[in-house]
């Protein structure tokens, strides 16, 4: 369960996000769509808790819990996981000694047992398979000369094993082709469950088609204008942005 | 101050872990150096007579030479009177023996250091591996591990001062054959003063049956550490080397001035291996050992190879070029080095691969880390002589930048008298973006474990090369060397 309630934001002391409020219950697909700078990307990397994007007020709660004041790494352990649109390439290091990290890192803040080198692969190898990740990709450098889909579909191996409650997707399309596409959603929706809510952030109302949302709302101008059934996005794809939103206000 | 700057902070101002002073008593040669006092050192060790007559013919123009100014190193004129040359403890004056001899306080220390002392505990699989340890403390070696079953396969490993003693005539041929006291003013002064280091005799055909290591700790106040290590594989031998070095914490410079000498005949090869941890300095600059060393092997037959693999994570200033005279036909040499300087460390560090012999190759992978204040140089020779018909040489200098105040700076010299020669060269400069750090954060990794996993990614060539249990440790070392550098 995700609550953002009347949230501002400054990115260099410019005013982005301007009383954001949203809720996302556990188990429901919510998809924020907007016009080129309505606040998409600020919202995700806010929710992250991306150093440089300040809070000037409001609240972010996850389970009832307030996480503003929190650092990417502890939100990460609460359970928030951004699916970058733009995944970053790490020479030198493999995508397993990354994943492994990763696992680790959070499972010590919260107080859990790390798991060991055999239990570690047998979770991660039975993760890949469901992906269509081969193990020559898993020892390759983490993103170092991926393809676009091949970065997507190990942002959603990481997704299927921090098991986050909140997972927010930012443009997962952007770079895909429709096969590509394909794939990765079906890797997302197996993730669907009842304790785990999404975030889906695209421009295109394209991945709504596979990644199919409980409820869409409409970003501009930093706040949410509108919020509908997917029918909304079908009424944007015809008319555009400005129509729609001229329409709301 | 933020909680996140705060706890950075924190992790900046931890302590150098092998930062402690042990309280041992100890014998000391009167200070400062003259004549007297290499006198004093050549008597301490029973040296024969040409011994002396080599350290007093060094010393005699070190008299006359002039330190080195041209590698990017600044730091006060170092006052060589103001310094103790040979420090010992005293209850190891016999020199080295048997464990069971050793004083109880020395083997504390090595305790703390984590450092295998005991065989028998090796032998019970308290260790993973066999490694034999030759353990130098200021100016003696305190015990040398494995010596009897080395000797099995006609392997001699022990202290330099102990084979001056039983094999006089190997250390008579060899010494200086590689590094001539001529050499430089580090290895003159090196040769008129050292007084401990390991010595490595590999007989023809025999393949070193486990790790060779020497650990070196310099204790003593005021004192400096001139090492001598010579290290000899004959005909078609094989041996792997492994070098360690920690020092207390202390707010004035020490000096380490060491030389290395590696030959390696027909077929032989020679792996060797450093992890160099030297007290750097506090946070401000302020204390830390000066590192003068040269370092250099000598591929003398045919077909025989040297690799040089380093970490240097410790020290204030670091002046070191382990080098490769690339003499036999179809000889190979090669140099991989991670070089990390934070706070006001300065290192200036690389390689000479001279190829003189036919068909010779050498590879060089040198990756520099710098943040905080420091100042990091790769600074390397590639010569190709006239009748080095068919030479290659690949070189790949990576630099990589922590913060804004820090700098890396590469100067490659390639010489090449021959048409034939096949030279490469590549360099790159980068700096761990906020979006990769950001990535990792959004991981759940915090912030000196992503900067010790993306460094790590970043030295993965160089850290392959060594030893496993080695890589593991300096891997560790990696991380906590740049604790405090990203804010």
């Amino acid at each position: 369960m995700l609550e953002i309630k009347d949230l501002h934001v400054n990115v260099f002391g410019k005013e982005i996000l301007k009383g954001l409020s949203l809720k996302v219950p556990p188990g429901e697909v919510h998809a924020i769509m907007g016009p080129n700078g309505a606040g998409k990307s600020t919202t995700s990397y806010t929710l992250a808790g991306r150093a440089g994007y300040e809070v000037t007020s409001g609240e972010i709660d996850l389970y009832g819990e307030d996480i503003t004041g929190l650092s990417p790494e502890e939100r990460a352990a609460k359970g928030i996981f951004l699916a970058f649109q733009y995944p970053m390439e790490i020479p030198g290091v493999s995508t397993m000694n990354f994943l492994k990290t990763a696992m680790n890192a959070q499972a010590r803040t919260r107080g859990e047992k790390e798991l060991d080198a055999a239990q570690f692969l047998r979770t991660v190898r039975a993760a890949a398979k469901e992906l269509n990740i081969s193990e020559e990709m898993l020892k390759r450098p983490l993103n170092v000369g991926f393809s676009g889909g091949e970065k997507k579909r190990n942002e959603t191996l990481q997704m299927a094993l921090l098991k986050p409650k909140l997972a927010i997707l930012d443009e997962m399309d952007s770079g895909l082709d429709i096969d590509a596409l394909k794939l990765v959603a079906e890797g997302v929706n197996k993730l669907r469950a009842p304790d785990r809510s999404f975030l889906v952030i695209t421009h295109y109302q394209r991945l709504l088609d596979y990644i199919v949302p409980d409820v869409i709302h409409i970003l501009s101008g930093g706040k949410i204008v509108m919020s509908g059934d997917k029918s909304l996005a079908l009424q944007l794809e015809e008319n555009g942005y400005d129509a729609v939103i001229n329409q709301a206000a | 101050m933020s909680e996140e700057t705060e706890t950075l902070q924190e992790l900046a101002d931890r302590k150098y872990k092998y930062g402690f002073v042990s309280d041992i008593e100890s014998d000391y040669a009167p200070k400062g150096l003259n004549e007297e006092v290499i006198r004093f050192i050549s008597a301490k060790k029973n040296e024969p007579d040409w011994m002396l007559d080599y350290r007093l013919t060094a010393y005699r123009r070190w008299l006359t030479l002039e330190e080195p100014h041209w590698a990017k190193l600044h730091y006060p004129k170092i006052d060589f009177q103001d310094a103790y040359y040979y420090a010992a403890p005293k209850s190891d004056s016999d020199g080295p023996k048997n464990i069971d001899e050793v004083d109880p306080e020395l083997l504390k220390v090595y305790a703390k250091l984590g450092i295998p002392l005991h065989e028998q505990e090796v032998l019970a699989g308290v260790q993973e591996r066999k490694i034999a340890v030759d353990a130098v403390f200021d100016s003696v070696s305190v015990v040398t591990t494995f010596k009897e079953e080395l000797s099995k396969v006609g392997v001699i490993f022990c202290p330099i001062s102990e084979a001056l003693q039983n094999h006089p005539e190997l250390v008579k041929k060899y010494l200086g054959s590689v590094v001539p006291p001529t050499d430089n003013f580090y290895a003159t002064l090196n040769a008129a003063v050292f007084s401990e280091g390991s010595f490595v005799y590999i007989p023809e055909g025999v393949r070193c049956p486990m790790e060779l290591s020497t650990y070196f700790r310099i204790n003593a106040a005021k004192s400096g550490q001139f090492e001598r290590t010579l290290i000899i594989a004959e005909k078609g031998s094989y041996v792997s080397y492994l070098e360690g070095c920690t020092a207390p914490q202390r707010d004035e410079n020490q000096l380490h001035a060491a030389v290395v000498e590696l030959v390696a005949m027909d077929d032989a090869e020679i792996k060797y291996s450093t992890v160099q941890n030297w007290y750097p300095g506090d946070e401000e600059g302020k204390g830390g050992i000066y590192n003068f060393v040269t370092k250099r092997g000598d591929c003398r037959g045919a077909r025989s190879k040297i690799s040089w693999t380093q970490v240097e994570t410790g020290s204030s200033i670091t002046w070191k070029y382990p080098s490769c005279i690339l003499r036999g036909d179809d000889s190979r040499g090669e140099f991989y080095s991670i070089a990390i300087a934070n706070n006001y460390q300065q290192a200036d560090t690389g390689t000479k691969m001279l190829h003189l012999g036919k068909n010779t190759s050498s590879r060089i992978v040198s990756k520099g880390i710098s943040a905080g204040h420091a100042q990091n140089t790769y600074r390397g020779l590639v010569s190709i002589h006239a009748k080095a018909d068919g030479a290659r040489n690949f070189t790949q200098c990576d630099s990589l930048l922590l913060g804004d105040q820090c700098g890396a700076h590469t100067v490659p010299y390639i010489q090449s008298r021959n048409p034939t020669a096949i030279l490469e060269h590549e360099a790159t400069t980068s700096k761990i973006s906020d979006d990769q750090l950001f990535y990792c954060l959004s991981r759940g990794i915090p912030t000196e474990e992503a900067v010790a996993l993306i460094v790590n990614g970043f030295c993965r060539e160089v850290l392959q090369q060594l030893p496993m249990e080695f890589a593991v440790e300096a891997q560790k070392l990696v991380g906590i060397s740049l604790e405090g550098s990203v804010g």
